[in-house]
């Protein structure tokens, strides 16, 4: 089998891995990261999205053999220090989920979009936000978290550069 | 589900990945992007021996300037080509149709190389590549060939790429100050083309092809006539169908798919042309 070494949320880790083994199996059964979810098997869902090398990816439309020598970020990596990432505290106070099987995934991609496109208007995010399916909100507190989410990362990041 | 086992490699050249499919043959799997490979894997409809990945190897990926060309490496992923300000200028209705495939996680893994490849008759990347009158770029064993788009796709998921051969590139000519559009009609958010229309135009020229109406991407040669002929946007685009043989599925029936032709063509020659 072949031997791969990923950085995962800040820690790198080696491991055999058989060739087919998805990136999200290696995820949640190799590392025990189950903050990333698995919720269908069409890669329609987006319930699995992750970074990798910065920017978001379905992690079960990646092997985890592609991932050596790279960088993941998964939805247990965003909070630092014991806070939430202002897109999570962002989902939190919009009530941006019901169930929230979607909801690790929706703020990885919202991470993305955000730092794509800081200024981002109603229609981009809800464009941005296209391949991430929620079953339950109808989207309109998805849409009002990443705006919020969007205004805290940007004076979050400008309170750092002062 | 899981996909069944398979031999991997990640070559970090394209002579190492040129050896590893003559090697392999039949049985192997040339993995680009990975985002519709995979899928087929996890579903079992295919269960090759080996994989090999091109992930590794530099140079297939990139966009470059050659004189009245631009040349993108086929593992350019689709956000890449969307971004680039060289597509933009030169093939403007290029980055526009990668800018609408499927959703952006997929769009940051997916390559316009994969896709070309894949050949899916649904898929947003021929009809401007065709337009455009790009050329592909195939390495085998017996050296280099230059493909014609026209002459690439050759039926449902078949293209001109041999046994042992690899897409390296494509070649666009500069469609430098022409107009573009890419007019695509879906049902469902980052769901494929029911039925798309790439437009490329300038002073009475067009060149338009369309997604999803036969088993590969299309000239709509009875359009460009026309407009070559003088006709208006209107009478030209109610030719949009005009040789084809479109699918019916569940997202619609063929006489439907003809109506959204042309419904499309007249959007997107309007829109290259500044209407």
């Amino acid at each position: 089998m072949p031997r791969i070494s990923v950085k995962v949320d800040g820690v790198t880790y080696s491991d055999d891995v058989e060739p087919r083994t998805l990136l999200v199996h290696y995820l949640r059964e190799t590392l025990g990261k189950v903050g990333t979810v698995i919720g269908c098997d069409t890669s329609n869902c987006g319930a699995c999205t992750v970074h990798l090398d910065g920017r978001s990816v379905k992690s079960c439309n990646v092997l985890a053999v592609q991932a050596d020598g790279r960088e993941v970020t998964t939805i247990e990596g965003l909070a630092t220090n014991g806070r939430l990432h202002p897109m999570q505290q962002a989902f939190h106070d919009c009530h941006a989920l019901q169930c929230g099987f979607c909801t690790p995934g929706m703020i990885m991609q919202a991470v993305d979009l955000v730092t794509e496109n800081p200024n981002a208007s109603e229609a981009e995010i809800r464009e941005g936000m296209e391949g991430n399916l929620c079953r339950c909100t109808g989207y309109h507190n998805i849409v009002k978290a990443v705006q919020q989410g969007a205004s805290a990362t940007a004076s979050a990041a400008g309170g750092e550069q002062s | 589900m899981i996909p069944t086992a398979f031999d991997y490699v990640a070559p970090t050249s394209l002579e190492d990945a040129l050896s590893a499919l003559a090697e392999a043959g039949d049985d192997a799997k040339v993995l680009g992007g990975g985002q519709s490979l995979l899928p087929v894997l996890r579903l079992r409809l295919n269960a090759p021996e080996k994989i090999v990945d091109l992930s590794r190897i530099d140079s297939l990926r990139g966009i470059s300037d050659d004189g009245d060309t631009i040349v993108i490496g086929a593992m350019t992923t689709h956000d890449e080509v969307a971004r680039s300000e060289l597509v933009r200028e030169h093939a403007a209705v290029l980055a526009e149709a990668a800018s609408t495939v499927a959703d952006p996680q997929i769009r940051h893994r997916g390559t316009l190389g994969g896709a070309l490849v894949h050949a899916d008759p649904a898929g947003d990347l021929g009809a401007p590549v065709l337009a455009l009158d790009a050329e592909l770029v195939v390495v085998g064993a017996g050296g280099e060939r230059r493909i014609p788009a026209g002459e690439f796709f050759q039926d449902l998921f078949e293209t001109a790429v041999g046994e042992g051969e690899l897409l390296t590139a494509i070649r666009i000519p500069k469609h430098t100050g022409w107009g573009g559009a890419y007019e695509k009609f879906v049902r469902v958010s980052h769901q494929w083309s029911i039925v798309a229309v790439a437009a490329v135009t300038r002073d009475g020229e067009a060149k338009v092809a369309l997604t999803n109406m036969g088993s590969t991407p299309l000239r709509a040669s009875a359009v460009e006539s026309a407009i070559a002929d003088g006709a208006s946007v209107k009478d030209a685009a109610a030719k949009a169908a005009e040789g084809t043989n479109p699918p019916s599925d569940l997202n619609g029936d063929s006489d439907y798919r003809a109506h959204l032709a042309t419904v499309l063509t007249r959007r997107a020659l309007a829109r290259a042309m500044g209407g």
